[in-house]
């Protein structure tokens, strides 16, 4: 096992025919994710290096059974494109896109929870679970198959993280970048669930970062429903308020949403929090190995 | 992005929203005779991006044209600190607004509630003082509502809510229906927060949003053709500016280290572990996913612009960005504006070894390689001097 994504994905890519969507859905493919069709308005029929092309998703699962469908569609459209994956039937999806506005996520974010899809992101890395499927833009070769499970707002940091701790001769069960937009569709506490239940997962990293209130609601979380042992890591203790710091989700409010405020939630319940991923990914290492 | 007050306003009445008249000005000169075609009394208020203005000086009422004068003079030029420390931000535009009678003041607000995924509507009918400080004093004063994501506010709950709120019976349909419209102004503007503070009710019995604090989602710009223009204009820093013309997410911090990630939290993280080294950043830079040879080039002209920055650290964990394209950019960049200033490069992930194998042929004088992202932060630390 593994969560979110495994052996039994079979992914449809909205997007497949522009240049990002082929160039990671074709690598996707290239790890050994079952990558069964493109989804293009107009243009079904075609194909993307054998990957046959549908017009609608709907379309896609019903000849091909997708359940698993990832957005590589401009800002302009995602939401729309997000809309119809979670009309399509397929259980899954995954939005890599940037730069959606907020007032598009609100009912597309609704949507997907009445309609019992789950969604990650969007404005993220997507998802892997090494050595079985990898859907998303996370460069897999950082990343060895292993007993930590991931959970992240942000890309680079992960991989930062990750080659951490394969340098130090562990792995991930799963890596889950949920986002850097202030409405995303699963947030931490949705993941650690996922993590608390994986047979696979033995410890779980999450990496935050200033903006909001996830990290503080994930340290309740963690007190009453995590038993497996969670390592912190927060970005941001040196960012300005009011000032966005890449990510659109990530800004200080006043004086909400600081680093200094996450950190303190996580350790009061009991979690350690790294000072730097160096010592995020030593301290995950260490009680792994003592477990 | 935050829009001033009088952009604010004025996007309340293309709604239709009542807010008093009101004359742009940029002069003192010019703020006499904003006042004198206003009438007197008039407030003269500082257009800065920062609450507490009132308490830093920046809003005066004059009562004829010679306190206009002066009150705009004093006011145009003033630095003014936010509550939280937020700026300083120099004041180089005015609002001149008719005075108002206030009979009373209401506090009424639209924002995004990111924890529970949908707008919030909060109103009070204690206003004119901080909305934290409304909920410490009389948390029951603060009446708060969640917006249906699918069907926005209607006027029921609206009402519901003003009722809640105890607003006085004279003046409660007037705020049911600006509560309306603000929601609607939200959505459709792409306004993630808009806080009127106060809503006063006039001598004529008239309810009016005296002051505008108002937030737009920048990925909504698209969208917003005035919008996006007030967003093109509003950097007062050379360095922001600049970053922004070259499609750069850049923020300015007061160090000396010039500082370039790639990825929104490796960025934040080298910030961190520069200053947990004993640095102070000069800058947030993101040179984002997939950065070519161009953008580092742009981006290390935006960072030694900065005269503060003695030292500059690169940190590249390349996913999708390639680090033989990283160091092309740096190799071309320090031959094309000579740079001299010590550089720390990091360099992992995607085509790092043929990258750093670049960097050695090149040679360069300034260039310090190492291996850690610590190790890095450690090195332009010592580098950089104090």
């Amino acid at each position: 096992m593994s969560i979110i994504i495994d052996n039994d994905t079979k992914l449809v890519v909205s997007g497949l025919t522009g240049r990002e969507g082929s160039f990671h859905g074709l690598r996707n493919r290239d790890y050994g994710t079952n990558l069964v069709a493109g989804v293009t308005p107009g243009k079904g029929g075609q194909d993307v290096e054998g990957t046959p092309i549908f017009n609608t998703i709907a379309e896609s699962v019903s000849e091909t059974g997708a359940n698993t469908s990832m957005i590589f569609v401009p800002a302009k459209f995602a939401a729309a494109a997000i809309d119809e994956a979670i009309d399509s039937g397929v259980d899954t999806v995954i939005a890599i896109t940037e730069g959606i506005p907020v007032m598009d996520m609100l009912p597309t974010y609704w949507k997907a929870r009445e309609k019992g899809v789950r969604l990650i992101g969007p404005n993220c890395p997507g998802v892997l679970s090494p050595g079985k499927a990898n859907v998303g833009i996370i460069p897999a070769q950082f990343f060895e198959e292993g007993r930590i499970g991931v959970v992240s707002k942000s890309g680079t940091l992960t991989y930062q993280i990750g080659s951490e701790l394969k340098h130090a001769g562990e792995g991930n069960s799963t890596i889950v970048g949920i986002g850097g937009d202030p409405i995303i569709g699963s947030d931490f506490i949705d993941i650690l669930m996922l993590f608390e239940s994986d047979p696979e997962t033995d410890l779980i990293v999450m990496v935050g970062e200033i903006g909001g209130n996830a990290e503080e609601r994930a340290a309740e979380f963690i007190e009453s429903k995590i038993s497996k042992p969670v390592v912190g890591y927060i970005a941001g203790f040196t960012a300005p308020p009011g000032k966005q710091m890449g990510h659109a989700g990530a800004i200080i409010s006043g004086t909400s949403g600081t680093a200094k405020a996450k950190q303190e939630a996580l350790e009061a319940k009991g979690v350690r929090v790294g000072e730097s991923p160096t010592e995020a990914a030593r301290i995950a290492v260490e009680m792994l190995r003592s477990m | 992005m935050d829009l001033l007050e009088y952009q604010g306003k004025e996007l309340f009445a293309r709604h239709g929203l009542p807010v008093p008249k009101g004359v742009y000005a940029a002069t003192a000169d010019a703020a006499v005779d904003a006042s004198e075609s206003l009438g007197y009394p008039v407030a003269v208020k500082a257009q800065v991006l920062i609450g507490g203005r009132g308490k830093a000086g920046g809003i005066k009422i004059a009562k004829d044209s010679a306190e206009a004068h002066e009150y705009a003079g004093e006011i145009i030029g003033m630095d003014i600190v936010g509550p939280h420390g937020e700026g300083p931000f120099r004041v180089d535009e005015l609002w001149v607004e008719a005075g108002s009678e206030i009979e009373a003041e209401f506090y009424a607000s639209v924002i995004l509630d990111r924890s529970a995924k949908k707008m919030m509507v909060m109103l009070s009918r204690m206003g004119g003082m901080d909305v934290e400080a409304i909920a410490a004093s009389d948390p029951d004063a603060l009446v708060k509502e969640h917006v249906d994501p699918h069907h926005g506010l209607e006027l029921t709950q609206a009402k519901d809510i003003v009722e809640r709120a105890k607003i006085p019976a004279e003046v409660a349909d007037q705020v049911a229906s600006i509560l309306v419209r603000l929601a609607e102004v939200a959505k459709a503007e792409d306004a993630t927060l808009i806080e009127v503070n106060p809503l006063i009710v006039n001598s004529d019995g008239e309810v009016m949003l005296l002051d505008a604090k108002v937030t737009i989602d920048g990925n909504a710009l698209f969208r917003h053709p005035e919008l996006a223009e007030i967003a093109d204009g509003a950097d007062q820093d050379p360095q922001e500016k600049m970053a922004k013309e070259r499609g750069l997410t850049y923020v300015s911090l007061d160090g000396n280290i010039g500082i370039l990630g790639n990825g929104a939290g490796l960025c934040m993280s080298t910030l961190d572990v520069v200053a947990q080294a004993g640095g102070r950043p000069a800058n947030f830079l993101d040179a984002g996913g997939g950065s070519k040879a161009e953008a580092i080039i742009d981006a290390l002209e935006v960072i030694t612009s900065n005269p503060e920055v003695t030292a500059i650290l690169f940190n590249i964990f390349g996913g999708i960005t390639r680090g033989d394209e990283v160091a092309r950019g740096i190799i071309e960049a320090t031959n094309k504006i000579g740079l001299e200033l010590p550089l720390v490069v990091r360099l992992d992930g995607t085509h790092s070894e043929e990258g750093l194998a670049l960097l050695a042929e090149a040679g360069l004088d300034n260039l310090h390689h190492e291996s850690t992202m610590l190790g890095a932060a450690k090195k332009v630390v010592e580098l950089a001097g104090n």
